[in-house]
């Protein structure tokens, strides 16, 4: 099965270690995502795209405990089938936080200010079969 | 030299769930009925201000009410849209131009969490496709990294929770009416951690009108006026931490409610102990515990043994969300703020029945929170 990107241009795929692509702010050096024009920090119309840090820590998180409502979520929402997933927000250091599906849904097993990395996980399947990937973070082992 | 402001008739449509009545004719009963509070006519109106967020433009509902020709200016601004339209009309009072006219929000919202127009939001498809257009995800968020930084307990969002089913139940234009166990909630299924479904308010239906008055006419009205000594709307600063986010920097800001509540502050000249209740925006219960201390009634991480001893009941040291809040009325977006305002106005009148806060309040305080960002708070007194 074919894999393709949920969107194009929010984070580089295909690739071995994929990475997120922000902007920043050629004035002020803030870092935003997604790709923005515009800075919210200084108000700077210039910004230049950057991949961000794939590595960072766990700031906040929860866990989505019941099916989104679809549209928009592309993903499972059958209540029979339906699992739980972790949502959070990573802190990359010297960039920002970012927010961003969990690997891990367990209560137990997240803990704010663990290490986590980016990875790409599948999401749902398209009309033509393929396999639609998006972004998320796990836990590093 | 500006004019003082005074609310003097008040008006709502039955919150909740009611089928066969559209939101619009929820806002024009809620009008009819602010209309005999003040014992004024439709006609005396010289102006409207008035929103919904999915219950149509409000302005037609002149058509329900009378063609009489009034200026009429929608407001749509989110969970702030009543905050909005009130603060629009305080402000067309206060600098002279008219005398006499009305806030009005109404909403009726499909069932379930909300659906977010990631479009209209200035999202990305990615981002709802991804799961991650949710409203209840930030507030599970920002309510578990504030327990994990001050020590608030499940137990504690539980209590707020309890005493929300409880105080709705002395209310007879709240939804929910039925007291809830703080055992219950803590059972009741876990939507987002820590929160779990009866820690969440849900959208509903409702409408809510406020007239007001020069406060030098007042007495042509009511006997009871209540003055709108501040009516603030605040959007986000740079690093605050807000509702669908994709990104938040680094640095950190204390967000619009504490810079909406220090303004609001400074315009009435009083401070937090001057306040004697308030409403505080509690779409979920986590919601209530933080704005507690964003609002400055107490220190980050004092709320654990205040609403542990009691503190923010109705016969407690300061009472907090008299009529339920948004737990036990839901969140018409559109009326939501404003029905705050109206709780206010019947404490300090005097008429909240059952639920009156004891000992004759003077001074009343209303907060409201929401998308993408933006706080609206109001001071009320005698």
């Amino acid at each position: 099965m074919a894999q393709v990107p949920v969107t194009e241009g929010v984070f580089t795929w295909p690739s071995e270690s994929p990475q997120l692509i922000g902007s920043r702010c050629v004035t002020c050096g803030n870092h935003m995502f997604p790709v923005q024009q515009g800075c919210p920090k200084c108000t700077g119309a210039e910004t230049e795209e950057v991949l961000l840090g794939r590595r960072g820590t766990l700031w906040t998180w929860t866990v989505q405990g019941f099916p989104p409502k679809a549209p928009p979520y592309a993903g499972d929402v059958d209540p029979k089938t339906f699992k739980a997933f972790g949502v959070g927000y990573v802190e990359l250091p010297g960039q920002l936080k970012i927010e961003s599906r969990l690997t891990e849904a367990d209560p137990e097993k997240l803990k704010i200010g663990m290490e986590m990395e980016m990875v790409i996980v599948p999401l749902s399947t398209d009309a033509n079969g393929n396999e639609v990937v998006t972004f998320a973070f796990a836990p590093v082992a | 030299m500006t004019t003082e402001v005074a609310i003097v008739g008040i008006g709502m449509h039955e919150f909740g769930r009611t089928e066969g009545v559209s939101g619009m004719d929820q806002g024009v009963i809620a009008v009819r009925r602010a209309c005999a509070d003040a014992g004024v006519s439709w006609e005396d109106m010289q102006f409207a201000f008035g929103g919904s967020m999915a219950a149509g433009a409000a302005d037609t509902m002149v058509s329900l009410l009378g063609l009489t020709g009034l200026q009429f200016i929608n407001v749509a601004n989110g969970c702030a849209t009543g905050g909005s339209a009130l603060f629009s009309a305080y402000n067309t009072i206060r600098s002279g131009v008219f005398d006499l006219g009305i806030a009005v929000g109404f909403d009726k919202h499909e069932r379930g969490a909300f659906r977010v127009n990631t479009k209209g939001s200035g999202l990305g498809d990615w981002y709802g496709a991804s799961g991650l257009a949710l409203t209840t995800q930030f507030f599970g968020m920002k309510i578990n990294r504030y327990m994990h930084e001050y020590g608030i307990s499940q137990s504690t969002l539980a209590k707020v929770s309890e005493k929300a089913f409880r105080n709705g139940a002395m209310n007879p234009m709240a939804w929910r009416r039925k007291p809830i166990s703080e055992e219950e909630v803590l059972n009741s299924a876990m939507l987002s951690y820590p929160l779990t479904q009866y820690m969440f308010c849900s959208p509903g239906e409702g409408g809510v009108a406020l007239i007001l008055a020069r406060a030098d006419k007042a007495h042509l009205y009511t006997d009871k006026p209540i003055f709108l000594k501040a009516a603030v709307v605040r959007s986000r600063r740079f690093g605050s931490f807000e509702v669908l986010a994709p990104s938040i920097a680094l640095e950190h800001n204390a967000g619009p409610t504490v810079d909406a509540s220090k303004a609001a502050f400074e315009m009435a000249g009083m401070g937090p102990k001057d306040m004697d209740l308030a409403q505080l925006q509690d779409t979920e219960s986590g919601a209530e515990v933080m704005h507690m201390a964003e609002n400055g009634f107490c220190e980050h991480g004092e709320q654990e043994f205040m609403i542990q001893a009691g503190e923010t009941e109705i016969g407690g040291k300061f009472p907090v969300n008299t009529d339920g809040g948004c737990l036990a009325n839901g969140e018409p977006i559109g009326a939501s703020g404003l029905r705050q305002v109206y709780e206010n106005v019947l404490q300090l009148r005097g008429q909240a029945g059952a639920r009156q806060v004891p000992n004759d309040p003077k001074t009343a305080y209303t907060h409201v929170y929401g998308a993408p960002g933006i706080s609206g708070v109001t001071i009320l007194s005698r």
